[in-house]
């Protein structure tokens, strides 16, 4: 009997509820409303929704026999996470492993061949070897240049929160609005087609040279690719281990001046060891980030003649430009098999954690 | 749950500059210091000068040549943000976008918290690996759920000749791009709350249980006012990410005129224009200015709240 409430509880409410939520959302869908008014029933509905939800569901256990009630409430807790979770990433990554192992329509099974295609294709290679340039590549330098420029603000007497906040506005910005940015960065015109409005070719004609196509010189045009996430995620490794750094107790930096160590020497025996956890975490963050890279590839145009194909740049090119769901599935296979030893390492970090709790 | 935890909100921040000054800062921390922010703004600065300079000089000459006569009426012109909100068609953009961010960015946290605090105060079975499984999934690439979602949304799932999930026709609709946010959003805004959440001090539950509180009511009543720093830090997060999401909205909403948020209007920008950089960069400012205003609204969160579970000091 008990099994059974819980399974009602977390299952059959928020069932209900979104049937409720979808319901309004075909009558919106139909009306020919006034756009502002949609958008704020919208957003009135969803975000009432999503509370209505739950404390409908509440109510309900309540009145629920004394002895099932706080048996089934936790599941009413978790229910509505773990049925979003089961639909939106655990189906998928089953789903996703299965087309990997069908044809270009997804229709009759085709084996390894998929597998054999990815670890073969000359794009492929070029894609698997640029994504591993990504992931060492951006990490070290947004933590390196994020923890050198938290240190040294953290001295300043006035305008580190300007100072901080300058660095993490291109967080702030989308792919598509930095891609924007940086094209007035590497543009490039051929001498008869007007000026070079790039600034660094603006640069290189200040100095009497050239101008150059940044974009197009391979391997190099990885790396400048690279400069653009270094750039936009720097901030947020610098605000966080900026946080980790004033959480350093005072008297222990103070103790080691006082005995002669120098700004170096603290730097390196006191704050980098006491701020290792969060470098790990910001590391993690960011290595995962720079495997799943995608826009920045893409919005700047043409990887494959360029050569500056990332895994899941390809994944994408596959799905929708070549419609091979198999190849496709495939990619985003191989792509999921290489973060897991990232997510052990999370988990096994979690659980020593957890052991210090 | 020890009881000696102390939450990271009330741990007090050391105030720098009292007793012994730093050695060798000064002149050297300044400079160093203005040397990457100027570096960091650069990129930025060529977008805000380009969107305000008219079409004949954009293509005519680089944007750092408008530093050299910063007075000259000619240089500057608003023309090119008056075009973007009117032909770009950015204004009913605007608003997609925030129909879209708000409920986004609301629900996932609230789902999040709901979970979180079972995941620390309630007792029930297989809760441990339950959340084991919730942080694994951080590292599902969004852009593998993207096509067999997009067919659940489409076709239903059939298994033996029954619909396991329905044909709900979610493709376009608000609800159904809340969701995928949601899916893709929740098991970080779970991990992270799940670790300020878990370290409030038990005594403080206790107490209200002793009371008489249920678990609604110290959820609603406690918890939630307790954990208000990480809840804005997550929120400032999943808003910067749905709000500059371009391949979630593209391949649910849609490109529609009706439909379409701010970002796919950018890039429409970008492909139906050719290299109208003052239009684009008009364009790209007034996407930037929302988020801009909610991370500087809500700055003194994101640093304490996004920490507080993984920093130990």
């Amino acid at each position: 009997m008990i099994p059974l409430l819980r399974l009602a509880g977390a299952l059959l409410i928020p069932i209900l509820a979104f049937f409720v939520l979808w319901a309004t959302f075909d009558f919106l869908r139909d009306a020919e409303a006034n756009r502002l008014l949609v958008v704020g029933v919208a957003i009135l509905v969803g975000v009432g929704g999503v509370f209505f939800l739950y404390w409908g569901m509440d109510r309900v256990v309540s009145l629920l026999p004394e002895r099932y009630r706080e048996g089934v409430r936790p599941y009413i807790f978790v229910g509505p996470a773990l049925v979003i979770l089961a639909v939106f990433l655990i189906y998928p990554v089953i789903n996703t492993i299965l087309t990997s192992l069908k044809d270009a329509q997804g229709e009759s099974f085709v084996g390894l061949d998929n597998f054999k295609f990815v670890f073969t294709d000359e794009s492929m290679l070029r894609a698997i070897r640029n994504t591993f340039g990504w992931i060492v590549i951006v990490p070290l330098f947004g933590v390196a240049i994020g923890l050198a420029f938290a240190t040294l603000a953290d001295r300043l007497h006035r305008g580190e929160a300007l100072a901080k906040s300058m660095i993490f506005l291109p967080m702030a910005i989308s792919f598509a609005g930095a891609s924007i940015t940086w094209k007035l960065i590497y543009d490039f015109r051929p001498a008869a087609f007007g000026s070079n409005i790039g600034l660094l070719n603006g640069i290189m004609l200040g100095l009497g040279q050239e101008p150059v196509r940044w974009l197009d010189i391979h391997p190099w045009n990885n790396l400048f690719l690279m400069v653009i996430m270094v750039w936009m995620q720097t901030g947020f490794a610098m605000v966080v281990l900026s946080a980790a750094i004033k959480a350093i107790p005072d008297e222990i930096l103070e103790a080691a001046r006082i005995d002669g160590a120098s700004e170096l020497q603290v730097f390196r025996r006191i704050i980098v060891p006491s701020i290792l956890p969060t470098i790990a975490v910001v590391t993690t963050y960011m290595v995962i980030n720079a495997m799943k890279v995608f826009d920045i590839v893409f919005v700047m145009g043409s990887p494959e003649t360029r050569g500056t194909e990332v895994i899941a740049e390809r994944m994408i090119d596959w799905f929708f430009i070549n419609n091979h769901d198999g190849r496709g599935a495939a990619i985003a296979v191989i792509l999921f098999i290489a973060i897991v030893p990232v997510m052990i390492v999370n988990i096994r970090r979690f659980r020593e954690e957890e052991m210090i709790r | 749950m020890s009881t000696t935890t102390v939450p990271p909100a009330t741990r007090p921040i050391p105030i720098r500059g009292s007793g012994l000054e730093p050695r060798g800062g000064g002149w050297f921390v300044r400079i160093a210091v203005l040397v990457i922010v100027i570096l960091w703004l650069i990129p930025s600065l060529g977008v805000l000068i380009t969107s305000f300079r008219p079409e004949s000089l954009v293509d005519s000459t680089g944007w750092w040549t408008a530093l050299l006569h910063p007075f000259r009426a000619t240089e500057w012109t608003l023309e090119n943000y008056r075009q973007a909100l009117d032909a770009g068609g950015l204004g009913n953009a605007f608003l997609n976008s925030l129909a879209v961010a708000i409920p986004a960015t609301v629900i996932p946290i609230a789902i999040a918290a709901f979970a979180a605090y079972a995941f620390s105060w309630m007792e029930f079975r297989g809760r441990y690996l339950m959340f084991i499984g919730v942080v694994a999934l951080l590292v599902v690439p969004l852009q593998m759920a993207l096509i067999p979602i997009l067919r659940l949304y489409n076709h239903g799932a059939v298994i033996g000749g029954y619909y396991v999930f329905p044909d709900l026709d979610l493709v376009g609709t608000f609800l159904g791009i809340w969701l995928a946010h949601t899916g893709f959003g929740l098991p970080l805004a779970v991990y992270l709350l799940r670790n300020y959440i878990g370290s409030l001090p038990s005594s403080i539950v206790e107490s209200a249980k002793i009371d008489g509180a249920d678990h609604f009511t110290i959820f609603w009543r406690l918890i939630i006012p307790l954990s208000v720093p990480a809840l804005a830090a997550f929120a400032i997060f999943q808003f910067l990410w749905v709000w500059n999401d371009l391949l979630v909205a593209y391949v649910f909403l849609g490109g529609t005129r009706q439909n379409r948020v701010l970002t796919i209007a950018l890039a429409n920008l970008v492909g139906g224009r050719g290299e109208n950089w003052q239009l684009l960069t008009a364009a790209a400012f007034i996407s930037m200015s929302l988020p801009l205003l909610v991370f500087f609204a809500l700055q003194k969160y994101f640093v304490r709240g996004l920490t507080a579970g993984a920093v130990k000091g």
